[in-house]
């Protein structure tokens, strides 16, 4: 430590004098750091997998309007499985359990207001709740408008066209707003088909073999000189993958 | 009512950056230092070790890393007609929570300002005259010149990788040739190139630029820096910005400064703490201390001799505020400081679609780039272009995690097979050219005190009245048009120009530059704090981070952040401790 240029008396006694106050001791209940790094060997803040079983948030009709819509999102087709083969209702229902679902690192306070489209998300329903409303409500809305059928039960072109309506905000549901929860559904639609297998979606990391993303690896240092060159790396989840895994 | 604490001469409020620059060199000086921080200690193996760091879905989507706007937010209106709604979930841009701050998740881009940037009003009025109606910029009150020592000192901190264009007035080949002049190398070579890049430099030399490595804050080699904190060599993960670096091997408070300072005696941190209110006593112009609130809800009293604003960029105005220190801007007036001028940044990109070359994206790191810098700040005559300022282009290979990135060409679905097929076909052979252009500050561009919502304290939020201006539109679409020049020299099977069209909106990621508020200069009546970043109210209540840039010139905020605290840090120790007062007599 260079020497002080000045010192702590000598500056303290720069200032208005300081009141007599007993020292309560630094921080309260606050954590306080002083000497030395925090280190606790062993500690770790790793990633929550989900836990196998059934639905913790859906219903076995919200369930069966969610695999057939995601479905139409990202279909299987001829270059691999679609989001509903990858898992992503399952990816969905635990996201929707969860903090993501509550909203709970939102700010969730009214008034509320529409507002305009470069203020962003208004609505007072929390994302598990915008869930909810809006598949009611679109079911409601396939069921007047196809005598009695729900969604999951219409064909597939009917099935993109409320899609492309929700999209384009043409269709007007009851209780949602269905832009709004198009636009939440579509992106956890993506992030469920690419997100790590941990969480419930991409499952056998099929949306990482779509594209030839590597997953959860950490040092491409040999690659990165590899210019133009197709490296076929086959996935790593955070978890590993099956091939080091002999008993699965 | 809240019980007060003992007193140490400096309290730090917010525990990123800038607090640990001053934590370090204010220790050094002898005196006693606490720091209060909203969040939690965070460190490497702990919180985003080498077996879970690349995790896209955690740190990014939800946001781990970053503040939540349950606690405190702000409002945002594109003009003064709008009613300001909460931004409820972030968007626009990441502040952080905890130990570190922004500094824990930045790209690691770290950039020097131009000369003229720093009297960005008189070199443009000379030049071209006067300036737009409405345009609010000013000097700096500080020059390049000044300011190239802490450049200088913030870098070897670091151990930013790159090359120098300018070593003492002589340029070098290989570096920027725009840059102002340093006074010896980058600490390390520049980076190891990816594909993408280096088919940009090709295809940029080919229209006449000069590209060149982008300065990283991603190791190129092992480095041990002045503190004797070393750092690991990059691997090039591609999880860089929005996440902390697992390997030691981006630059932040805990990878350079934190292993020093957190073991001094005379260095105290306080977690968990939010400070409230900065206390003071306006006729001895002195802040007297802070009030901060534990987790219990307790509230607490730290008398200090010095008080530092550190946290982020419009939380030191915001503080400001609700402490009742200064003037607040009024703009039908244009008087008053506090609160004026805040300014953004105005980004747009190119894609560039190849069939057949193989750029594989996930080999990426934060500020792996080359850039060109013919565009920038008054580097180009801008006579009839209508507008000043200018932004670099780059093409960064920053990364591949698929739910952000899946590029996919004009036209194509948003979903379907279509959009499968698109995104199968595109994923490994996409480059994308970036523009990062300069705000000019605005009359109409302020921050003040919403009247309608509250934090979970129950202080009024931050009010935020923003939108892009003519300037900004016709700048960003001259870098977008350059930009797409040189993708079409790159011979792609197709590009796709993404200007940045119609009103400033909160909801898509842009970049965490918020700049202004809180802004420095040469005069009480224009700014908030002197070229020392010291209060014009109250002498010993001093404002560190970006919220102190008058505009936003075309650059990325942290180098200057990181010159400008280590430049006040000096000029708390070799002035204000010697003869505390006003270091500049208004």
């Amino acid at each position: 430590m260079s020497g002080p240029s000045v010192s702590r008396r000598d500056l303290l006694s720069v200032g208005v004098a300081i009141g007599s106050t007993a020292a309560l001791g630094s921080g309260a209940d606050a954590r306080s750091y002083a000497g030395k790094m925090p280190w606790i060997p062993g500690e770790a803040n790793a990633p929550e997998p989900i836990t196998a079983g059934p639905f913790q948030f859906l219903t076995p009709d919200e369930a069966t309007f969610l695999d057939a819509a995601v479905a139409r999102l990202i279909p299987a087709d001829d270059l691999g499985p679609g989001a509903k083969e990858a898992g992503v209702t399952t990816f969905l229902d635990r996201q929707l359990a969860g903090p993501f679902g509550k909203g709970s690192r939102w700010y969730m306070q009214g008034p509320w207001k529409k507002g305009e489209s470069t203020q962003g998300y208004q609505s007072r329903l929390s994302p598990a709740e915008l869930y909810r409303a809006a598949i009611k409500d679109i079911d409601a809305h396939c069921n007047e408008k196809f005598s009695g059928k729900k969604f999951s039960q219409l064909t597939a072109d009917q099935q993109d066209q409320i899609l492309k309506d929700l999209e384009q905000g043409h269709l007007k549901l009851k209780d949602s707003e269905g832009k709004t929860f198009f636009t939440v559904f579509l992106q956890n639609t993506i992030e469920g088909f690419f997100s790590d297998p941990i969480y419930g979606g991409n499952r056998d990391m099929v949306g990482w073999k779509l594209i030839g993303f590597p997953g959860a690896r950490y040092d491409y240092r040999p690659y990165v000189k590899q210019h133009g060159k197709k490296l076929n790396l086959p996935p790593v989840g955070l978890k590993g993958r099956p091939g080091w895994n002999p008993n699965t | 009512m809240a019980r007060k604490l003992p007193a140490v001469d400096v309290v730090l409020v917010g525990f990123g950056w800038t607090a640990a620059i001053l934590g370090q060199e204010l220790t050094d000086a002898g005196l006693n230092v606490v720091a209060l921080e909203r969040g939690g200690w965070r460190d490497t193996s702990t919180d985003f070790g080498v077996t879970f760091a690349q995790d896209e879905l955690r740190y990014y989507w939800r946001r781990a890393l970053f503040e939540e706007p349950a606690r405190e937010t702000l409002t945002f209106r594109n003009d003064q007609s709008q009613t300001a709604l909460p931004m409820r979930h972030l968007g626009s841009f990441l502040p952080a929570t905890g130990v570190g701050g922004a500094g824990i998740h930045w790209n690691g881009q770290n950039w020097r300002f131009l000369p003229s940037d720093f009297v960005a009003k008189s070199h443009n009025t000379q030049r071209y005259g006067s300036l737009p109606d409405g345009m609010t910029i000013q000097d700096w009150g500080v020059t390049y010149e000044e300011l190239e020592p802490y450049y200088d000192r913030f870098e070897y901190i670091c151990g930013i990788s790159g090359k120098a264009g300018n070593l003492n007035g002589k340029i070098q080949a290989g570096g920027n040739p725009f840059e102002g002049p340093r006074k010896r190398e980058y600490p390390n070579p520049p980076m190891e190139m990816a594909y993408a890049p280096t088919l940009f430099a090709q295809a940029a030399t080919e229209t006449g630029h000069v590209p060149f490595p982008c300065p990283s804050a991603n190791m190129s080699r092992a480095y041990t820096n002045p503190l004797g904190v070393t750092l690991g060599p990059c691997t090039y993960c591609g999880f860089c910005e929005k996440f902390g670096c697992g390997n030691y091997s981006k630059s932040s408070p805990q990878t350079t400064i934190l292993p020093v300072l957190m073991r001094k005696k005379n260095f105290e941190l306080r977690t968990e703490c939010e400070v409230l209110s900065v206390k003071h006593d306006m006729a001895a112009k002195r802040a007297t201390g802070v009030i901060y609130v534990d987790t219990q809800g307790e509230e607490w009293e730290q008398p200090a001799e010095i008080v530092v604003l550190c946290a982020f960029a419009q939380h030191n105005p915001w503080l400001m505020m609700l402490s009742g220190i200064g003037q607040r801007y009024n703009p039908q007036t244009g008087e008053g400081t506090l609160g004026k001028n805040y300014a953004y940044q105005i980004v747009s990109s190119v894609d560039v679609f190849f069939d057949d070359k193989i750029m594989n994206p996930f080999v990426g790191a934060g500020a792996l780039g080359i850039g060109v810098d013919e565009y920038n700040g008054d580097n180009f005559d801008h006579a009839g272009l209508g507008f000043i300022g200018g932004g670099y282009l780059a093409c960064w290979q920053t990364n591949g995690r698929p739910i952000e990135t899946h590029p996919v060409p004009k036209g194509t679905p948003k979903w379907g097979a279509k959009w499968k097929q698109a995104v199968a076909k595109n994923y490994l052979t996409t480059a994308t050219i970036a523009t990062h252009g300069a705000v000019m500050s605005h009359r109409g561009n302020y921050l003040d005190l919403d009247p309608t919502y509250h934090d979970v304290h129950g202080r009024p939020l931050l009010r935020l009245t923003f939108d892009y201006t003519d300037n900004e539109h016709k700048m960003s679409d001259y870098l977008t048009d350059r930009a797409a020049e040189i993708a079409k020299a790159m011979k792609p099977r197709e590009f796709h120009a993404k200007k940045r069209e119609g009103h400033y909106s909160i909801v898509p990621y842009q970049t965490t530059h918020n700049t202004g508020g809180a802004i420095m200069g040469t005069d009480p009546k224009s700014s908030v704090v002197n070229r020392y970043l010291q209060t014009w109210d109250l002498h010993n209540l001093f404002v560190m981070g970006s919220c102190v840039f008058p505009q936003n010139p075309g650059y990325n905020p942290t180098g200057t952040v990181g010159a400008l605290t280590y430049w006040a840090a000096d000029a708390i120790k070799n002035k204000y401790l010697k003869n505390p007062g006003a270091l500049v007599q208004a």
